[in-house]
């Protein structure tokens, strides 16, 4: 386990420094001033300037540059924005806890979902029921998230009313930023209305988080019913069979156990297909989080925003992918002995 | 214990109930309280500052102006001036002198970066208008120094001095009888700040705070403030009038025109500011459509000063054969009331027997040949190239008068320059006509007989037609040289005769501020012109609207 450790630590950190070295590139791609594009300072006097220049080492050769950026980055320090002009990592720190909550409760729904339908239809292999789910699985990753989204706000909020359409919580309610992660600011604060707030911010989340969740859910399906269809024909299953093990004794005891170990292995690769979904969601709902924030700085041509935006983003997501190699390699003593990139 | 009671409940319901379930079951019984106390408005902007005196942005005053604060003097409700901070005022009889008498029962804000210890008194007056009067004031040059509004009334000019007569009595003494003054005085832009509150920023050097962290005397508090996202109100629970009904306020800032419709629809506000898709909201049977003239008109003017327009029968023929009814259907999408004059209807001023010429396309024709024009005649019509609520599309507004006027044989060039060239080419008076329009600074009606059709404006700026009339001149200097409501208003009265004789303009459209609200919210909220009041709104529970409805109707039963 060690060993795994380790091996996964250096993948981490060269991963990291090939993704610094890409956000330090975009400064010079970008159009303007390297040095602003850095620390998107945009209305500096010409003795800031100075200092700026001085404090990325822009006189000197490329390798210090991208020296001296780096250890900006690592102390925090990720510029300005140039549209609001205040700190990024200000900015990151109240913007990224709102979409981790959205992104996980995503991942939860899309799992608790994705994988017994899949089961169900592996067990139920060639069946009506295992078409039925196969086909809704194709449905739903056929369809756009943008479409959905809007057409879950018309249904669920304005026709039916009920649930609402946009924002993390009600703003008659004042939660005090703590964590940023609103179900536990709320469970922190000590306002009278505590618990309204939670079940109002429950309300909140439900309908952007199965909108994200849909694209996921379905490829849990074919992932668990393609890991549920080899377990059961594997030879260990037969035996038990033979041995006359009962249904349900098969299926709880051996069968879930050792496809879900094949399944956890793809959630980190799912995961950052999810916050790609959670992004354009984020704008149609109006939830306060790093993907609206990104595309917003996009139209605003905020360099600074978004080269520190994908750093950070990529980094969240790739340390959740470590987490879930980790979760696999606890489980399954055999994939601890696999190399890079498995 | 209540608290823990309440938590209880909760619990024991999440066991008996599925999660979800419970979850919205505890949200309708018990947030009840909370919402039923608050009102969150849909707002179509950040206000840029927290004094209105910076700024003449309908979207600062419609955060600002009354909710934070009072006026020495405001409008009531027949549009006509009433006491406020001022109980009582008086001017003298060559109107250069006005003396208030302020109230000393007026608590300022108590909030989190400022408690009063004192009421509102004569210092906080002379403080708020020497700030924009003396150039020289320690918090003039704050926030940038620019005062838009007071500076386009040319306040600084009119007002000699302002002077403290003792703790509650302020006399303004002003170069020349104007009165429009009093009028300025009860625009959103001039109200009171806390002298006390500056004083205490001096010492910090933060003098720029208390236009970003307001104090003023109105009946709501800032609470919390987040750029491009929400504005909190508390209420100010000593208010020196009626405390307001609801607890809070918020402003929940939605620029997108269907972010705040879908809000409104999934009763996520209970107001929305300029709602779109009219239609769908009149016909639901839970939201409301409100509106409001505005204080603008939208015209056609003629340059009097260049044939065949300096002919009046032509003039009088070309509006004559205008539909007006059509334009504001098509151009207005209807959300504008068809202007009968310059001055729109909601103007004390307005005198309500003004004749209106009726579109008549046979007694124009007749009209023509009286001038001498019965084979017609080629004209330009120039039409504004952008876009204002008084006009929202001017080019389009060209193309029906030219089928208009096409059938009274006139042939309509339309013409168009970018706005900077546009407006430098009307001023040399190259046009024959042009589409323009007024938007007024206050309501006094004289904001829009002057600058719009007054012989020294014709020389300056505001006025296009080069219309100039001696009589229509005298009307409105005797207007603004008396104090009586009711003279004035005969004055104004005649001076509206004299544009419908002379015709060099034809007004065709007062534009309108329209609102969308939940039904269960009461009260008034729209202002007939300036910023929106949340000060009498209350909420009735969404389920028990009906039975206090019924409950209200029984009580005038039994009034009657």
């Amino acid at each position: 386990m060690l060993t795994f450790t380790l091996r996964r630590l250096t993948l981490f950190i060269f991963t990291m420094l090939v993704l610094t070295l890409l956000s330090f590139s975009l400064s010079f791609l970008f159009p303007g001033d390297t040095v602003i594009n850095h620390s998107g300072q945009i209305n500096a006097t010409a003795s800031e300037l100075q200092l700026l220049n001085d404090a990325y080492k822009m006189d000197e050769n490329i390798f210090s540059q991208y020296k001296a950026y780096l250890s900006h980055v690592l102390t925090g320090d990720f510029g300005q924005s140039m549209a609001s002009q205040s700190p990024i990592n200000h900015e990151l720190k109240a913007l990224l806890p709102a979409t981790m909550e959205l992104s996980l409760v995503a991942l939860l729904i899309a799992m608790l979902t994705g994988i017994p339908l899949g089961f169900i239809a592996a067990i139920k292999h060639n069946k009506t029921s295992d078409n039925a789910i196969l086909s809704l699985a194709m449905l739903g990753y056929s369809i756009p998230v943008f479409w959905l989204g809007l057409l879950a706000i018309l249904l669920f909020s304005i026709t039916l009313g009920w649930l609402p359409s946009a924002g993390q919580i009600s703003l008659l309610f004042e939660i005090e930023f703590v964590t940023g992660i609103q179900f536990i600011d709320i469970l922190l604060s000590d306002s009278p209305y505590k618990w309204q707030a939670f079940s109002n911010a429950s309300a909140h989340i439900i309908l952007p988080a199965c909108v994200i969740a849909l694209a996921p859910a379905t490829i849990f399906i074919r992932l668990s019913r393609a890991a549920m269809i080899e377990v059961l024909s594997a030879s260990y299953i037969r035996a038990a069979r033979a041995k006359g093990l009962s249904f349900n004794q098969i299926i709880f005891r051996h069968a879930i156990r050792n496809a879900l170990i094949k399944i956890i292995r793809h959630v980190g690769l799912q995961f950052a297909n999810l916050v790609t979904i959670a992004m354009v969601t984020e704008v149609i709902f109006s939830w306060p989080g790093i993907g609206r924030w990104l595309i917003e700085s996009i139209y605003q041509r905020d360099y600074t925003a978004i080269q520190s935006g994908l750093l950070v983003l990529s980094c969240f997501i790739f340390i959740v992918h470590i987490l879930t190699d980790f979760i696999y390699a606890a489980l399954n003593p055999l994939a601890r002995g696999n190399k890079y990139g498995s | 214990m209540a608290v823990l009671t309440m938590k209880f409940n909760c619990l024991r319901r999440l066991a008996l109930v599925s999660i979800v379930s419970s979850l919205v079951g505890c949200s309708e019984s018990e947030s009840l309280s909370l919402s039923e106390r608050s009102i969150i408005y849909c707002s179509e902007g950040s206000p840029e500052t927290f004094n209105p005196q910076l700024s003449t942005s309908g979207t600062t005053s419609d955060a600002t102006s009354r909710l934070l604060y009072n006026n020495l003097i405001t409008y009531k409700e027949d549009n006509t001036l009433g006491p406020s901070i001022a109980k009582s005022w008086h001017v003298t009889r060559d109107g250069k002198k006005i003396t208030f008498y302020l109230r000393n029962d007026i608590p300022f804000h108590q909030t989190s970066y400022f408690t009063p210890t004192r009421n509102l008194n004569a210092d906080d007056v002379l403080f708020s208008f020497n700030r924009i009067l003396d150039k020289t004031h320690e918090y003039h040059d704050v926030s940038g120094g620019s005062y838009p509004f007071f500076q386009s009334v040319k306040f600084p000019e009119l007002v000699e001095r302002v002077e403290k007569i003792n703790d509650y009595t302020v006399r303004f003494v002003i170069k020349r009888n104007n009165s429009s003054f009093l009028a300025n005085l009860a625009t959103d832009y001039a109200i009171i700040l806390s002298k006390e509150y500056a004083e205490q920023l001096i010492p910090t050097n933060s003098h720029h705070e208390i236009d970003i962290f307001p104090v003023g005397t109105g009946p709501f508090l800032l609470k919390d403030y987040r750029v491009g996202s929400l504005i909190r109100f508390y209420r100010h629970d000593s208010y020196w009038q009626e405390k307001a009904k609801i607890e809070q306020l918020v402003y929940d800032i939605s620029p997108s025109k269907t972010t705040r419709l879908t809000k409104l629809l999934a009763k996520e506000c209970d107001v929305s500011s300029y709602p779109i898709a009219h239609a769908k909201i009149s016909e639901r049977n839970d939201l409301q459509l409100e509106s409001v003239t505005s204080l603008n008109v939208g015209y056609f003017g003629f340059n009097t000063k260049k044939p065949p327009f300096d002919n009046k029968l032509v003039r009088q023929a070309v509006s004559l054969a205008i539909n007006k009814q059509a334009i504001i259907d098509t151009v207005y999408r209807s959300q504008a009331a068809r202007a009968k004059s310059i001055l729109p209807e909601t103007s004390w001023a307005y005198d309500k027997n003004t004749p209106e010429d009726i579109y008549d396309p046979i007694r124009a024709k007749s009209l023509l040949e009286i001038a001498g024009y019965a084979q017609g005649f080629d004209m330009d019509i120039w039409a504004m190239p952008v876009q204002r609520a008084y006009n929202p599309n001017a080019v389009t507004m060209a193309k029906l008068i030219q089928a208009d006027l096409k059938k009274i044989g006139v042939k309509v060039k339309i013409i168009s320059y970018e706005w900077s060239t546009f407006l430098r080419r009307l001023s040399l008076g190259e046009h024959q006509s042009f589409l323009l329009g007024w938007s007024a600074d206050h309501p006094d009606p004289d904001n829009f007989f002057t600058p719009m059709l007054s012989c020294s404006q014709s020389k300056t700026v505001n006025n296009r037609t080069f219309w100039c009339n001696k009589e229509y001149d005298q009307l409105l200097q005797d207007a603004l040289e008396t104090t009586s409501m009711k003279k004035r208003k005969q004055y104004y009265a005649k001076a509206m005769a004299i544009i419908n004789e002379e015709v060099p303009l034809l007004p065709i459209a007062h534009s309108k501020r329209f609102q969308a609200r939940d039904t269960n919210v009461q009260g008034k909220i729209l202002a007939n012109f300036g910023g929106i009041s949340f000060h009498h709104v209350s909420k009735v529970p969404p389920t028990a609207t009906s039975e206090s409805q019924s409950d209200e109707a029984s009580a005038q039963e039994v009034d009657q």
